[in-house]
């Protein structure tokens, strides 16, 4: 792998995106890769939208990724996802968890949240591979909605699988490695659920 | 040992492994975390200053002790310590001084993008640049064995993307030279600079730089990469990675040092190449010294002076110019997301701030503020910031204008933490030259933006022990200012009233407005979510205008006024009750009805 793979994470403050982006930049680590990770935008407490990079490569240099070249979308709320929609390769992979969070500029009826709609056919015209997900309403039937992050990244393991691009070579065993360091001990059968039940909904075991 | 490290945690291993004694930071934003994660190796001392000034005059005391010395702050806090900053230039020292800057190129958090490189040429201070965090950790020690070699502080400069870009760093043992038991100097030649002291001084500075100049020919951290003959690149930070990934085959010279610079190296390395480029986000810094040196050279022409680079922006201008072919161009989707819904930071559900800027937007006063969470009140609904410019400005600002005969009457708002900052001597001046401004010191109990810091006013300090705690009321009266109430953050009533009795006084009054941050630890225990009860709410929108994020449209409509009706969203409401204050239908009941209710 010549050029490296890049991944772009987007959420709102509070998503867990900062976890996600951790387990990731130490996942490429792990499996033999340079890597970076770069956090652009975080004003997370205050309901900001957060940005995060995570390049993995045989040599890595810049920890940002230029608009256009990300291969690989994880996005944690349908705005969010749209917003990244032109930072991202034509073709790219993307995972977008199905939630919606209301910003105070679409509250106060100044602008308008888009519909689904509007949604899937924005990224149609970006990308086939592309496979949507609800990971608070899985996270919600494991009786912990915090821990839809790590759904998330259940599915993106088994898509990254399913593409054959770099990191499908990744077991679901180092995942759970690098996650299972990274949680509190008493919540490390939780987290192996979720991730269990994020690869299931995207069609793997 | 290998780690995945972000930039200020590397620095802050790098300052373990070099022994730093004494570390003083103010927190700021992106060089906070440098500090909190030095506070947690064992047997350090590291505190939390009142501002950068007090830092600085703290890392030179250190440093006049023999002991190694470390300030950190973020890119304008070098202006406010930058008087401190020229005299230990000026004195030098006995055991090591480094001072971190993290610029911040794009300006993530901050009201400029100065390029604080500047500061090492004016005070004739050398300037490392770290490009990622090994280097920001191994430059740790490299800049104390600089300092004490050439008797100089030294300027550690980070930007935005090293402090907050992880990468694997190399762990290094903790070595350092053991501190002599000698007494404090008395060398006043050296370290009373009086002006006949000083002006001798000034000529041992001129030629301490000059030194450092000779030896920055053959350090280490000036790296030549030769390659293709036909660009050569000089760059500095983590430009040097945006370099090497859209120039892979260029020859590239690395300056690890930004001043003074290796004038025989940048000749040298001039003549070997066809054409010369600087790659260097913001100011033309390398490259009008290279210039000076009388070198063809090219930089802002090609690159902008504005703004973070990325490997988009290097390559694409790049191209505009002719550096690179237009086949290097990487098309974008470009579909239509303008009209995608912002989402700007804002109060967060249960910020104790609020119902101040609701009572000043509805007093439709001029407010002058200032810098922390409170400056997001500037967005509607709440409109109520009018002017804010750095830290400490706003109580200044609104004097000057009563001063000058502004026809309304001025309020000044400021944090806890930033009226210890700078706040205090501006509100002198107020007493002492006295107009009639009301300043709202809105006391959260903590330093908020920057994400739960101490400070004086907190009891606690970086290290986790506690302190004495400064009272604001007193220290106010003790100033002299007659008018004086502290009010409960969520009191809305009281906070109206009050401020309504002070915007009509003939001379300066305070308000404080004591309420802990609805984030912190033990006020999150106390959250308990209110709910509107939709058979009372009429969708008159009066709660709308408190600029609640927890507080929604519901899809039920009014059926006489065919507005929308308020929802509030329980996963984000902490019961602050503010929105059940206002209501004018109690369609919010307090959190009293809901324990009465046997809910809770």
């Amino acid at each position: 792998m010549n050029t490296p793979i890049n991944f772009l994470l987007a959420g709102v403050g509070g998503q867990g995106t900062i976890l996600a982006s951790d387990v990731l930049v130490n996942i490429g680590l792990e499996a033999g890769f340079q890597a970076k990770q770069a956090e652009v935008h975080g004003m997370s407490q205050r309901g900001g939208s957060v940005t995060s990079h995570v390049r993995w490569g045989k040599v890595v240099y810049s920890p940002l990724i230029g608009a256009g070249e990300a291969d690989v979308l994880l996005a944690f709320e349908k705005l969010e996802a749209l917003r990244s929609l032109n930072a991202m390769r034509p073709g790219a992979l993307v995972l977008v968890n199905m939630q919606v969070i209301q910003p105070l500029t679409a509250i106060s009826g100044e602008q308008t949240y888009p519909g689904d709609e509007a949604l899937h056919k924005l990224f149609a015209k970006l990308t086939s591979h592309i496979e949507y997900i609800n990971g608070e309403e899985i996270s919600g039937t494991l009786g912990n909605l915090k821990v839809a992050n790590v759904v998330l990244m259940g599915a993106l393991s088994a898509l990254l699988e399913r593409s054959g691009q770099a990191g499908a070579e990744l077991t679901p065993e180092l995942w759970l490695k690098v996650i299972t360091e990274r949680v509190p001990a008493k919540h490390v059968e939780l987290n192996h659920k979720a991730f269990q039940a994020g690869r299931e909904a995207v069609g793997k075991r | 040992m290998i780690k995945m490290l972000s930039g200020n945690e590397a620095v802050a291993r790098g300052m373990w492994e070099a022994g730093v004694a004494v570390a003083s930071a103010y927190p700021g934003t992106p060089s906070t975390e440098i500090l909190e994660n030095y506070a947690l190796f064992p047997n350090v001392y590291a505190e939390w200053a009142p501002n950068e000034k007090v830092a600085v005059d703290v890392a030179v005391g250190a440093a006049y002790a023999g002991r190694r010395g470390m300030a950190v702050m973020k890119h304008v806090g070098l202006n406010v310590a930058a008087d401190s900053f020229m005299y230990a230039s000026m004195t030098g020292l006995e055991g090591g001084l480094v001072i971190v800057t993290a610029d911040d190129p794009g300006m993530h958090s901050s009201q400029n993008e100065q390029d604080n490189r500047t500061f090492a040429k004016f005070g004739r201070v050398p300037c490392l640049e770290p490009s990622d965090s090994q280097e920001a950790k191994d430059m740790v020690r490299t800049a104390f064995e600089l300092s004490e070699r050439f008797d100089t502080p030294v300027l550690l400069r980070l930007t935005t993307r090293i402090c907050h870009s992880a990468s694997v760093v190399e762990l290094g043992e903790r070595t350092f030279p053991a501190p002599e038991p000698k007494p404090f100097p008395r060398n006043p030649a050296k370290y009373v600079m009086v002006p006949g002291n000083a002006i001798k001084r000034h000529p041992v500075i001129e030629q301490r730089i000059r030194d450092i100049a000779a030896f920055a020919e053959t350090f280490s951290y000036n790296r030549a990469e030769p390659g293709d003959r036909a660009l050569g690149i000089l760059t500095c930070g983590v430009a040097y990675q945006y370099a090497r990934e859209v120039f892979p085959a260029a020859s590239i010279l690395r300056l690890g040092m930004t001043w003074p610079l290796p004038e025989k190296r940048i000749r040298e390395f001039a003549q070997s190449v066809e054409r010369l480029i600087v790659i260097e986000e913001l100011d033309p810094f390398i490259e009008e010294a290279v210039r000076l040196m009388g070198i063809s050279v090219e930089g802002k022409s090609i690159f902008p002076i504005t703004g973070e680079f990325d490997p988009r922006v290097v390559r694409e201008s790049a191209i505009s110019s002719g550096l690179l072919p237009k086949s290097a161009h990487i098309p974008l989707a470009d579909l239509e997301t303008d009209s995608l819904p912002g989402r700007p930071p804002v109060l967060c559900p249960g910020c104790p701030h609020r119902p101040t800027f609701y009572i000043l937007n509805k007093l439709k006063v001029p407010v002058n503020g200032d810098i922390g969470c409170y400056t997001l009140a500037l967005t509607p609904p709440l409109s109520a910031i009018h002017t804010c410019g750095c830290m400490g400005a706003g109580i200044g600002v609104a004097h000057g204008a009563a001063k000058a005969g502004s026809p309304e009457h001025h309020v000044a708002v400021i944090g806890d933490s930033t009226f210890f900052h700078t706040g205090i001597p501006a509100l002198v001046n107020v007493v002492y030259n006295h107009s009639p401004v009301t300043t709202v010191i809105l006391d959260n109990r903590i330093t908020g933006m920057t994400g739960h810091q101490e400070n004086p006013g907190t009891g606690r300090t970086l290290l986790g022990q506690e302190t004495v705690r400064i009272e604001l009321e007193p220290l106010v009266r003790a100033l002299g200012v007659r008018h004086v109430k502290s009010v409960a953050g969520y009191n809305v009533k009281a906070i109206e009233k009050t401020l309504k009795e002070y915007v009509r006084l003939d001379e300066p009054s305070v308000l404080i407005v004591v309420e802990p941050c609805a984030l912190l630890p033990d006020v999150r225990k106390r959250w308990v979510p209110l709910e509107v009860l939709a058979n009372k709410c009429n969708g008159c929108t009066l709660c709308f205008r408190i600029g609640c994020p927890a507080i929604l449209k519901s899809e039920e409509l009014d059926e006489k006024t065919q507005r929308s009706k308020a929802l509030i969203d329980a996963s984000m409401c902490t019961g602050c009750e503010v929105c059940a204050q206002i209501c004018p239908r109690a369609a919010i009941p307090f959190r009293s009805a809901k324990f009465e209710a046997g809910e809770s």
